[in-house]
């Protein structure tokens, strides 16, 4: 359903992606890993439209991403992300955080879209925390809420950009457990991680980025257990030291 | 100071004629210049390089400009290109215009303040740049503008008295006139003092309610 051919993207000089390839089907888990600056980051904000490449094509259920036309924001509504830094809308409570897509911009019915809102919240456990607002709830939280807001959307993919970096290490257990959650329920996940536990055990798939490319990819268990590259041995041996 | 009392109550009703003036321009002014400021901060803001030049170089333009200049511009040279306006439409007009540089300044500070992550996020549930300024953007600048806003307020009403120049009949107008035909300079401008002060009292109080209710806390 996400499909990525020969995608290129520069800052000004500095070429950041340097042709990548990736197809991610329906209910399929892809994880990418990579230090940081091999470009996957920016990998997943391209697929939003959240930047602008130069070369190649992303099509999203074979409609093109583009990042300034319009058609972008029907693609976001299918495809919506959730940031490291949650960014959650300070002034609204979590359930108001989780509605205000699917009222403002899907215009459904305010009622259905709270009680779809309630019922997300509770399935992640926060259901307690419906009238909270952000400030008052803890980092790993604010991560569920906006998750749950993701999910709203009803989409048919999610995109996780390094859901679990900033939070606190006794807090990324239970984003990891939502996650994992999902993966269960059959949604289409593509994340950006450091979390090798979780790409071992959830992804399908798993990526390793260098440089603006995909050097190596394949099953977990593959990439992880027994990595080809000379490049993926090393950042695994160094992740693993520290982790 | 029976005097002072006495002169007083003959000038307080002519003065307070002219603080209704005073007020009905300061009120309009402060319309045109937080909805024009409010424009000209969010075109700034649209990340257009071409729109965002524009409206910097207008508000440099008319804060490089005394407010007084400005007063007189519109109302003694604009009629030679026809355009005709009452010395009220001009002054309400000139000070609006005046001061919507400074509301622009204000939201603006207001609108950088708001983080960027909030833009993305608006924008990755498919939010539109309307949208996303009106539910997610300006309600959040809206907290930080609060305290210069209230301030900016204050000072749009003093400055009314800058209208007097171009025969705006407010306060100030009065007082001169006053002052000029009767010689009693201390009690009128006594008076003018104090009124200005009552006026100001309620935009005080008005101010540091509106940012214990929306403020940041």
């Amino acid at each position: 359903m996400i499909d990525i051919q020969g995608l290129h993207k520069s800052y000004g000089d500095l070429e950041v992606l340097k042709g990548i390839d990736l197809t991610v089907k329906k209910g399929e888990v892809v994880c990418l890993i990579g230090a940081s600056g091999s470009g996957k980051s920016t990998l997943l904000r391209c697929v939003n439209g959240l930047e602008v490449y130069q070369g190649g094509a992303i099509r999203v259920d074979d409609r093109l991403v583009e990042a300034e036309r319009k058609s972008i924001r029907d693609i976001r509504t299918r495809v919506t992300m959730v940031f490291q830094r949650f960014n959650l809308f300070p002034h609204r409570t979590a359930l108001e955080n989780v509605i205000e897509g699917p009222i403002y911009v899907k215009g459904e019915p305010r009622a259905e879209a709270e009680a779809y809102g309630r019922e997300l919240l509770a399935r992640i456990g926060l259901a307690d925390k419906a009238d909270a607002y952000p400030d008052r709830l803890s980092g790993g939280q604010q991560q569920r809420v906006a998750i749950a807001r993701a999910l709203a959307m009803r989409p048919e993919a999610i995109l996780f950009d390094e859901p679990t970096s900033a939070l606190d290490p006794e807090l990324v257990g239970e984003v990891l457990a939502a996650m994992r959650q999902l993966a269960e329920e059959g949604m289409t996940m593509l994340v950006v991680t450091h979390e090798m536990g979780f790409a071992r055990e959830v992804a399908d798939r798993v990526l390793f980025m260098h440089g603006g490319l995909i050097l190596e990819e394949g099953p977990a268990a593959e990439v992880l257990g027994n990595p080809q590259h000379e490049r993926t041995r090393d950042f695994l041996g160094r992740i693993l030291e520290h982790g | 100071m029976m005097n002072f009392l006495t002169d007083a109550q003959a000038y307080l009703p002519i003065l307070l004629r002219g603080a209704a003036t005073t007020v009905g321009i300061a009120f309009c002014a402060l319309v045109i210049a937080t909805l024009f400021g409010l424009v000209l901060a969010l075109i700034r803001y649209s990340g257009n390089p071409i729109l965002s030049w524009t409206s910097r170089s207008f508000v440099n333009v008319v804060r490089g400009i005394p407010i007084l200049v400005q007063l007189f511009y519109i109302y003694f040279v604009l009629p030679d290109w026809g355009i005709d306006l009452t010395a009220f439409q001009a002054g309400a007009i000139g000070l609006g215009l005046a001061y919507s540089c400074y509301m622009a300044e204000n939201f603006r500070a207001g609108l950088e303040a708001v983080e960027d992550g909030q833009i993305e996020a608006a924008q990755s549930i498919g939010m539109g740049w309307g949208m996303t300024m009106r539910r997610v953007i300006l309600p959040q600048a809206f907290r930080t503008v609060l305290p210069p806003y209230g301030n900016t307020m204050i000072m749009l009403l003093k400055d009314t008295s800058q209208a007097s120049v171009i025969t705006v009949a407010e306060m100030t107008f009065q007082a001169k006139m006053l002052a000029a035909s009767t010689f009693e300079n201390l009690t009128v401008y006594t008076l003018v003092a104090g009124l200005y002060l009552t006026l100001s009292v309620p935009l005080f109080i008005l101010a540091s309610w509106l940012e214990r209710r929306f403020g940041k806390k």
